[in-house]
């Protein structure tokens, strides 16, 4: 019995958490999935970060995902889902490639809003809360999403496209299906594309060298600076002439 | 004068392009502030933010400086800056942090630095993917610059800053909700009093949250002292604040104003700012301070945009949010999506919110649909009553959190100033404005 690389009966950690098993998240995932956990003093706060994640890679929410995401913060799987169920923008449902959300609360509704729900809804075919049968698209009636000087507001994947007419709204519906807005509108789940480079615990060496960097790219910048006000003094003066 | 001279504090940038790079705020005096706090000692830096009298621009207006004294001494302490912006109609944090996020981060430093931190996390709410984006990215352009991580510009002060995304859910603007949810559980707020979080916060430890907006006055008020903020504004209200003004106008927007020193009807109406309501059409009522706030007529209109005046009017200016509904809105229907996006809100804590706000939806739905009965009338306001007993303002508490005692100032508002609107509705069947 003395070979140990084959795991046998029950689960080393104690409770009903999963068996460390082969993951449903891919290896990048889970590789910026730990970068997080130790960005907090209890893993359990990259809970909800480690769900953004999971649905970057597969749209939503899946139960295997939660499997993993509980074994990663050392909570239970239900927890997971306890916990997610309570946020709207975590789905334990599939969703289309792209939520597309209509605001309706009250400035928006002053603007429109409920027309253009309406518009929405008989041209895309579906309610409120459905998704098209080609999976593209998911309509959502959102509260409000703080862009209220542009009503009625609306985002695709979390991104705000500005107010919406019914004309305008078809517009981005052909191109959000063809596929012409994707440079600026990633897949849903996908939600900050800006990796965090550096911290507290970051190697100095790498510190020291953005800085360095920073301080070379602000020297050139003023150089050039000021040899574009010299090239304009010297114009002016030989205009003054 | 519907605009006094008063500087830009939080907006001055925002007319570039570029504004939220760090290129662009260091050339607009970026991290100067910063550089000051570090030559002062953090009691000086606290004391200049407690002569600003700055109230924290979150909803509650509850003056920062006293807040940052409250906080337990402790071994560890955290920081949480709160930009979970959800309160309908509100709009200007979203602005602060896609628009010049440098601002904030430097606001968040020198709060870090007064109150000895080094553990920050602000709080984005989830909605604002490019605001997630943009103050990561300027987190890592603040590093590489030697302004936030180990020793920031050789003081020997050492603080770390987490971005941390939000999942949908206002409840979660509230601050021990949000605790909760940044420790990675539901956005259920905490019981209190008498334990805030400046005494058990996050994990248990003292934490001061603070809104975005309060954190993105720091830098100014570090530059130019804390009494030349509060030269500005008038009483309590001191300073500059952003007003967000939404519905029916010309000209919606974000508007950095003097506090006091402006009405609500330069605020509307003035060409430079509101520019007027629409089609030439009247005024019929207007939310002062996000829709947790009573609504005002237009006998109102002149009221100053300050904290106490707005307070003893009956009514708040909570978050700076102004909401204008025209003559031509059915007083019923906005009540009805205000009691919706509540009854949708209830985290379900606490039985009065939960049960009351779904009640009162579908009430107030039937009214608007031609379904309504006269007595809906009083049974609206007595299951107001239940929830806020005595339908005071301002309102009496059953519950954890102030969710459920805001949720009947829109339709004691409606029915106070409108029941006339509520009665035509059951006697023809139906919407009159339709």
């Amino acid at each position: 019995m003395s070979d140990t690389s084959t795991p046998v009966g029950l689960p080393r950690r104690a409770g009903h958490l999963p068996a460390p098993a082969p993951s449903h998240l891919s290896g990048e995932i889970l590789e910026r999935a730990r970068q997080l956990i130790a960005l907090y003093p209890e893993p359990r706060s990259a809970l909800i970060p480690l769900c953004h994640l999971a649905q970057e890679q597969d749209g939503w929410l899946t139960p295997e995902a939660m499997v993993d995401i509980a074994g990663l913060v050392g909570v239970t799987p239900t927890e997971v889902l306890g916990t997610a169920s309570f946020y709207d923008m975590l789905h334990t449902e599939p969703v289309g490639t792209h939520v597309v959300a209509v605001c309706t609360n009250i400035a928006c509704l002053l603007g429109g809003a409920a027309e253009l729900l309406e518009h929405a809804e008989h041209s895309l075919g579906i309610n409120a809360g459905g998704t098209t049968a080609d999976g593209i698209i998911t309509l959502e009636e959102a509260e409000c999403l703080a862009d209220c000087d542009r009503p009625p507001c609306v985002q695709v994947n979390h991104r705000f496209v500005g107010a919406q007419t019914a004309e305008s709204f078809d517009r981005l519906m052909a191109e959000l299906r063809s596929g012409e807005r994707s440079g600026e509108i990633p897949p849903h789940g996908t939600l900050n594309r800006v990796v965090r480079t550096t911290g507290l615990g970051a190697d100095p060496e790498r510190v020291a060298a953005e800085r360095a960097a920073m301080a070379r790219a602000q020297a050139e910048r003023a150089a050039a600076a000021e040899a574009a006000k010299t090239a304009t003094t010297d114009g002016a003066s030989k205009a003054g002439a | 004068m519907a605009v006094t001279e008063a500087p830009k504090i939080v907006t001055s940038r925002l007319g570039y392009d570029d504004s939220h790079t760090l290129e662009r705020y260091l050339a607009t005096g970026g991290y100067e502030g910063l550089r000051k706090a570090l030559t002062m000692t953090p009691e000086a830096v606290a004391h200049e933010v407690d002569t600003a009298s700055l109230l924290g621009r979150g909803g509650a207006g509850f003056p920062a400086g006293r807040k940052w004294a409250m906080l337990r001494k402790n071994d560890v302490t955290y920081l949480v800056v709160n930009g979970d912006e959800s309160e309908p109609a509100t709009f200007k944090d979203h602005l602060l942090v896609e628009r010049d996020p440098h601002q904030l981060i430097e606001g968040v430093l020198i709060a870090a630095y007064a109150l000895q931190v080094t553990r920050v996390f602000i709080f984005i709410r989830g909605e604002f993917a490019l605001g997630l984006e943009r103050v990561q990215a300027a987190l890592n352009e603040a590093y590489g610059h030697g302004a936030v991580g180990a020793d920031i510009f050789g003081s020997g002060f050492s603080v770390d800053v987490v971005v941390h995304p939000g999942a949908g859910a206002y409840i979660c603007g509230e601050e021990t909700a949000l605790l909760e949810s940044l420790e990675g559980k539901r956005g259920f707020p905490r019981i209190k009093p008498p334990f805030f979080p400046a005494a058990i916060g996050l994990y248990g430890e003292p934490t001061v949250v603070n809104n975005v907006e309060t954190m993105s006055n720091l830098p100014w008020i570090v530059l130019n002292g804390g009494a030349a903020f509060a030269a500005l504004g008038e009483g309590r209200s001191t300073g500059t604040r952003l007003f967000a003004l939404a519905g029916h106008v010309n000209n919606p927007g974000v508007y950095e104003l003097e506090m006091v020193k402006t009405t609500f009807n330069d605020l509307i109406n003035a060409p430079v700012l509101g520019g007027g309501i629409p089609h030439g059409r009247a005024l019929k009522a207007f939310i002062p301070g996000g829709v947790s706030a009573p609504w005002f007529g237009p006998d109102q209109i002149d009221l100053p945009l300050g904290q106490d005046e707005v307070g003893a009017a009956g009514s708040m200016l909570g978050s700076g949010s102004i909401v204008v509904m025209d003559d031509h809105t059915c007083a019923v229907r906005a009540a009805w999506r205000i009691t919706k996006f509540f009854s949708r809100e209830s985290c379900g804590q606490c039985t009065p919110c939960r049960e009351g706000s779904g009640w009162l939806e579908k009430i107030m739905e039937r009214i608007e649909t031609g379904h309504g009965r006269e007595e809906d009338l009083d049974l609206l306001l007595d299951a107001c009553d239940n929830i806020a007993p005595g339908l005071t303002w301002p309102p009496q508490q059953t519950t954890i959190c102030v969710l459920g005692p805001s949720i009947p100032s829109s339709i004691g508002s409606a029915i106070r100033m409108f029941r006339d609107e509520f009665l035509v509705h059951v006697k023809e069947g139906g919407c009159p404005y339709e």
